[in-house]
């Protein structure tokens, strides 16, 4: 609860409190406890005595100021707003290309890239049933690939954020592709989403590619690399969102998400790695529910706990360290199947909690997310809510706008403290790689979303066509789902095999032992490995099943 | 014979096949059954078809729970084949998740007793699959009677 070291003086005010409760108890009737999703009890109203600005410099600050509560810049969005990062990714690569030409040509300075859900599985195209291919990504196992699919994409001038897991393998294929263009590495700026392994041995099964430990290994050494030598690229994105897709609540996500950064950081530092120069690359991602207010606090409440840690614990003294970056997607989770052109209504709303939240980058789910890959027209609509809301709705107009509502701010405080002891029943479990090893995470994500599941059916968390206005739509015919063109398709793993014949073997053979000696010994890095591999022809699932060899293949652990 | 009478009781597989990780409705769905008095087998994601067949042949189910939530439900004919092929036609299959309109004729078609969407509701999963589980049961315990003779 809110300190009320200094209650400020303001007359009349008790009597006046007073007789609202007595009225608002009188016309309520049978008062119902509210709860929000991290199962904070909901006041219906509040007051200065809940939060009074006390410690204003200490707990909240300047935007661009420590503890940075209102935002990691000065001028936040009224200055620059968001980074409009839609993620795409569907067919082969040229089916990818002629989607991300479109995007340029309208004018975005940033794209993302999904792959195939092979490829996430650490397979190549050739080893799986060709009619799982390329339904939820772009299927790319090579540079030549990767080429293919950023023709004419002014690789050194755009930010790309690949999601990309250990051992990264994108992002190796893309500086191959670099290396062949005379693009030099320096000027390659964007993301390896996707590279927080912790958070896919918790919440989706990506430790299928790699053991823990291997993992842990790959992604310190691609750190090492890419700080080296690809100054501008973010090597580590912190994931809260497979978890709290996972059904992990909002406090919860939070907690787990800032102990796997204290984790990877802890990591880095053991490795003799300078903590600011790992620190100023780290950056966040996030899932946005539709809870708006615990959306707003679970943010403001984020930012701050970890600019203390990353200066106190961690020691980190640039304030770039300290600067909690954060990209965030509205929530499919949220998202509908029943009437799904409400979902339009949702992730606006979604939408506006991220931006109010000061977000630095942002995804915005099409209507149809929850259904299928969305097509031109939905991913249009998708964009377009982010123009209404920064452009018609004035929402960049002022920094932090719901700073210093009694609300947000008690919410926020609340909300920190919960977090913070979370934070300290995993360090008292040893750390988020020890708790996840044990499974403490799993079983606690599992039991959030069952005893969520249960409000839903219950009727206490309403679900708009789902559990309360429900219309009868056994007619309705969706349109047909957006598949790749299964010849096409066909084509592409032809070619693919023909591929792999007519490269040089014995450069192929000469990486992989390369890769396989680095692997065994801790002196060499992997990653530096895994690039010139990329480089020599060598495929995705070929540099994944060597490191799964080599360093130990990820075994399930299921707690149901 | 109903589902709570059945010795030993219902044994339910939940599972997902193909590349699709999504697996929070599955491990829900896996709770339910078994606070409904099922044995469920329940696997990880990214099965194989011969994997799921051979689970299934090796812990004798009755029904066969598939999720789907990224497009992979296509393979879920081919598990219905495999299926057949290995001898264990009496299985009921189900299969939830989301399942596009368009391409429920070709899961119904190729046998799947149900698709549970979102929205579904507890009861009515358990009370299908319970029903299902029987009716597995009772082909099953037919076929060995008629090998036995």
């Amino acid at each position: 609860m809110t300190q009320e070291a200094i209650q400020l003086s303001l007359p009349g005010f008790e009597q006046a409190h007073g007789r609202w409760r007595v009225e608002y108890g009188q016309q309520i009737g049978t008062e119902r406890i509210i709860k929000n999703r991290s199962r904070i009890e909901i006041k219906p109203l509040y007051t200065p005595r809940d939060w009074n600005g006390d410690a204003f410099l200490e707990n909240l600050g300047f935007p661009g100021q420590y503890p940075y509560t209102r935002g990691i810049y000065p001028t936040m969005h009224r200055g620059r707003t968001w980074t409009q990062r839609q993620l795409i990714g569907l067919g082969t690569p040229e089916d990818y290309n002629k989607r991300v030409r479109i995007i340029l040509d309208a004018g975005a300075t940033a794209i993302s890239l999904l792959p195939c859900n092979s490829g996430f599985r650490g397979v190549d195209c050739d080893e799986v049933d060709p009619v799982l291919l390329g339904t939820c990504g772009t299927v790319i196992n090579t540079t030549d690939h990767m080429d293919r699919a950023l023709d004419g994409v002014p690789l050194g001038r755009i930010s790309t954020a690949m999601n990309d897991p250990s051992p990264f393998t994108l992002l190796a294929f893309t500086l191959g592709v670099a290396k062949k263009r005379g693009i030099p590495w320096t000027s390659i700026s964007g993301t390896s989403n996707q590279s927080d392994y912790l958070s896919h041995f918790i919440a989706n099964h990506m430790f299928y590619r790699l053991s823990l430990p291997g993992s842990r290994r790959v992604l310190l050494d691609h750190i090492e690399f890419c700080r080296k030598h690809v100054p501008n690229w973010n090597p580590v994105s912190v994931v809260g969102q497979h978890m709290q897709q996972a059904g992990a609540t909002p406090v919860e996500t939070m907690a787990f998400t800032i102990s796997t950064a204290l984790q990877y950081a802890q990591d880095c530092i053991e490795r003799g790695m300078d903590i600011d120069f790992v620190l100023r690359r780290f950056t966040f991602f996030f899932d946005i529910s539709i809870s708006f207010f615990e959306e707003v606090a679970k943010f403001r409440a984020g930012r701050r706990i970890w600019a203390r840690l990353a200066r106190e614990r961690l020691g980190a003294k640039d304030p770039g360290s300290w600067r909690f970056k954060f990209h965030g997607q509205t929530s499919g989770v949220d998202l509908t199947e029943q009437q799904s052109l409400n979902n339009i209504a949702r992730v606006a709303v979604q939408a506006m909690a991220g931006i109010m939240s000061g977000l630095q980058s942002l995804h915005t789910d099409a209507y149809d997310e929850a259904i299928t890959t969305p097509t031109e027209e939905t991913a249009r609509i998708a964009v377009a809510t982010q123009n209404i809301l920064r452009e018609e709705a004035h929402l960049c107009d002022v920094i932090d706008p719901l700073g210093g509502s009694y609300y947000v701010e008690t919410l926020t405080d609340q909300m920190e403290q919960e977090m913070v002891a979370l934070i300290g029943k995993i360090d008292e479990a040893g750390g988020m790689y020890k708790a996840a090893e044990a499974g403490t995470i799993q079983s606690m994500i599992g039991e959030s979303a069952l005893a969520f599941q249960e409000r839903v059916e219950a009727g206490d968390e309403k679900v708009i066509g789902v559990n309360s206005y429900q219309i009868d739509e056994t007619d309705r015919r969706g349109r047909p789902t957006e598949r790749p063109d299964p010849e096409r398709m066909k084509e592409h793993v032809a070619r693919f095999k023909a591929y792999k014949a007519v490269r040089s073997q014995t450069d192929v053979r000469h990486a992989l032992d390369a890769l396989a000696r680095a692997a065994n010994s801790p002196r060499e890095n992997v990653y530096e490995r895994i690039v010139e591999a990329a480089g020599a022809g060598v495929t995705h699932g070929e540099i994944v099943s060597l490191l799964r060899k080599e360093l130990g293949f990820g075994h399930p652990l299921v707690v149901v | 014979m109903t589902a709570s009478t059945l010795s030993p009781p219902a044994r339910i597989l939940v599972t997902k096949i193909g590349l699709d990780a999504h697996d929070r409705g599955s491990r829900i769905v896996a709770a339910y059954l078994r606070d409904a008095g099922m044995e469920v087998i329940y696997t990880p994601p990214w099965q194989s078809v011969p994997g799921v067949v051979k689970l299934a042949m090796e812990e004798d189910v009755d029904v066969i729970g598939v999720s789907s939530l990224a497009t992979d439900h296509l393979i879920v004919p081919k598990l219905m084949d495999a299926l057949r092929q290995a001898g264990l036609g009496h299985i009921g299959l189900v299969v939830g998740g989301i399942i596009p309109e368009d391409e429920r004729p070709a899961l119904i078609q190729a046998g799947v007793s149900a698709i549970f969407g979102p929205g579904a509701a507890r009861d009515d999963i358990i009370a299908h699959v319970g029903a299902l589980a029987v009716k597995a049961r009772e082909r099953r315990n037919a076929e060995f009677t008629e090998i036995a003779q």
